[in-house]
């Protein structure tokens, strides 16, 4: 058993420096997919700032609506800017063709990416855009190096400058990017009203990766509960059946 | 361990090995449903692999595939065979695998033939019967077992991307191979021993064959152990080491066979593989040759 563990733990460390990439940890994100406002959020700056490219092609507004708690009259007033109906999936109205063209490539569909990168990655890679104008789109990202999107968010964080520090590889100073810094007042939010913001949006992309996920550890407690008093149960009739033969 | 493969029981054995052949096959093939970017790949690996067989590889691999790659025509076979036709099979040879336990009976961990001692009406002494006695204890084993299950599945149903990889939430795609191709973690020792075999002349059917024949070793073994002693209570020192040894090459074989092959892990594999099966020549040689020093066997169970 304890092999196993350590099995485990052994094959859990590569994953995370993996995940990690080359530019040092990812911050942690901290979701919590209970927090009903802190979704609510997430829901408003997803559709403001992220459906202008992205979709989210396996959820729809209807959910969105029932789970966090909205009305639909509010879904369909504030969340859907496009034709789309409440029972529809979250499409844009950008066209991929075009927009491949746009960017090089089409913008991926959001729906699983809480999956496949992990949350803290979202959150970290929302706070490690950095001014580079050498970039078709003026931006970089510390830990998703020459993407092709821009800065979604630069107006409420304001543009993020690289922070250069020397740092000594083998015999040679190089100058790299170890942050970001961003002017103050230069954004529409502060800096913690920022990390609360990307946060938010960290926690529905969680949310819509796996919509079921509050519901299914709710009822988990409910099922363990049950299986517990089951056991207890079972080994009585078990000792009262095995009194004879010891 | 207690040596419940051992005369009378060989057919049990079989039948027990048959299920976990065909529960592999039920598993590998479930894999590819989801049609994300690991089932893909991981499925193109393993189908590969009867590609290696000579002459009639490729032919097989088509077969199997149905298709020259991949594709919808062997997504709908696995599922075909997934939900009906191996579950079926599963069924049966569990109804055989019961049959055959009730002509012999079970094992004790004593290891001892309880009918030898049989009251006035046949039945014997030290026997209880499968119901309601070992009936209601599986029933708490079994309930033990679901507390974890359940766990797993309400709580961390990726088992931190072990059970479910990150990447198979893309969704399949024959133009992008992940970074890692591995197979789900109960399949890792037996890729670990494919992998330890260097190829031959270019071709990997030595992999491929060794690998087959680990398993074909598990079928064999109430043949190659000749000991007359069944349970690890009574039997040599020699045979505890060697079951230790076997059970750890294992467990790491299975570690290695998730990792990406560095030129260590292919030696460490290369060592679990000669483990695995050194176990397997060192039973037949230690049995046959009557090198074990067994203890007394009691008569009658003990408690």
């Amino acid at each position: 058993m304890k092999k196993f563990v350590l099995a485990v733990l052994l094959l859990l460390a590569p994953g995370l420096s993996g995940a990690a990439g080359p530019q040092g940890d990812l911050m942690s994100a901290r979701v919590n997919v209970n927090d009903n406002a802190s979704l609510q959020r997430g829901a408003n700056l997803f559709v403001n700032y992220c459906m202008s490219c992205h979709s989210a092609e396996f959820m729809r507004f209807g959910r969105v609506a029932q789970d966090l708690g909205l009305s639909e009259d509010l879904v369909e007033k504030y969340l859907i800017f496009t034709d789309a109906q409440i029972g529809d999936t979250m499409l844009n109205a950008m066209d991929p063709e075009l927009s491949e063209g746009w960017f090089g490539a089409a913008p991926p569909d959001l729906s699983l990416t809480a999956r496949v990168r992990s949350a803290d990655w979202i959150y970290t890679f929302l706070n490690s855009f950095y001014r580079d104008e050498e970039s078709a789109v003026g931006v970089n990202n510390l830990i998703f190096s020459d993407l092709s999107m821009p800065h979604p968010l630069w107006e409420l964080q304001g543009m993020p400058e690289p922070v250069y520090e020397e740092v000594q590889v083998g015999d040679e100073a190089r100058l790299e990017i170890v942050g970001t810094r961003v002017e103050e007042g230069s954004g529409l939010m502060t800096e913690a009203e920022y990390r609360q913001a990307t946060q938010d949006l960290t926690n529905f992309m969680v949310y819509i990766s796996e919509p079921i996920r509050a519901e299914r550890e709710r009822l988990g407690v409910r099922v363990i509960l049950f299986l517990l008093v089951f056991l207890f149960v079972a080994y009585l009739l078990k000792k009262e059946y095995w009194k004879d033969v010891h | 361990m207690y040596g419940s493969y051992q005369k009378p029981r060989e057919l049990v054995w079989i039948f027990g090995m048959l299920i976990y052949v065909l529960l592999m096959a039920e598993a590998f093939m479930g894999y590819l449903l989801p049609w994300g970017q690991m089932s893909y790949w991981g499925a193109q690996v393993i189908i590969s692999l009867f590609g290696a067989v000579p002459f009639v590889g490729e032919d097989l691999a088509l077969w199997i595939r149905g298709d020259y790659n991949i594709s919808e025509v062997t997504l709908t076979r696995f599922f075909a065979l997934h939900v009906i036709a191996l579950p079926l099979v599963l069924v049966f040879l569990v109804i055989f695998h019961i049959m055959a336990l009730h002509e012999v009976g079970s094992n004790n961990p004593d290891g001892i033939d309880i009918k030898k001692y049989k009251d006035e009406n046949g039945v014997p002494l030290d026997g209880v019967a499968f119901h309601p006695y070992m009936t209601v204890k599986d029933l708490v084993a079994v309930i033990i077992f679901l507390i974890f299950f359940a766990a797993v599945v309400f709580f961390m149903p990726t088992f931190f991307g072990l059970f479910i990889e990150s990447p198979n939430f893309e969704p399949a795609n024959p133009l992008v191979t992940p970074d890692l191709i591995h197979p789900v973690w109960y399949f890792g020792a037996y890729y670990a021993i494919l992998r330890a075999i260097p190829s031959i002349a270019g071709s990997s059917f030595p992999g491929v064959a060794v690998m087959g024949l680990a398993i074909v070793m598990l079928f064999l073994l109430p043949w190659l152990d000749r000991g007359k002693v069944r349970s690890i209570r009574y039997r040599g020192l020699s045979f505890k080491i060697a079951l230790i040894l076997f059970a750890i090459a294992f467990v790491m074989l299975t570690f290695l066979g998730m990792q990406a092959a560095t030129p260590l892990y292919t030696a460490l594999s290369q060592i679990g593989t000669v483990i695995y099966f050194g176990y397997f020549i060192f039973l037949w040689v230690y049995t046959y040759f009557g090198l074990e020093k067994t203890k007394p066997v009691p008569e009658r169970v003990t408690k």
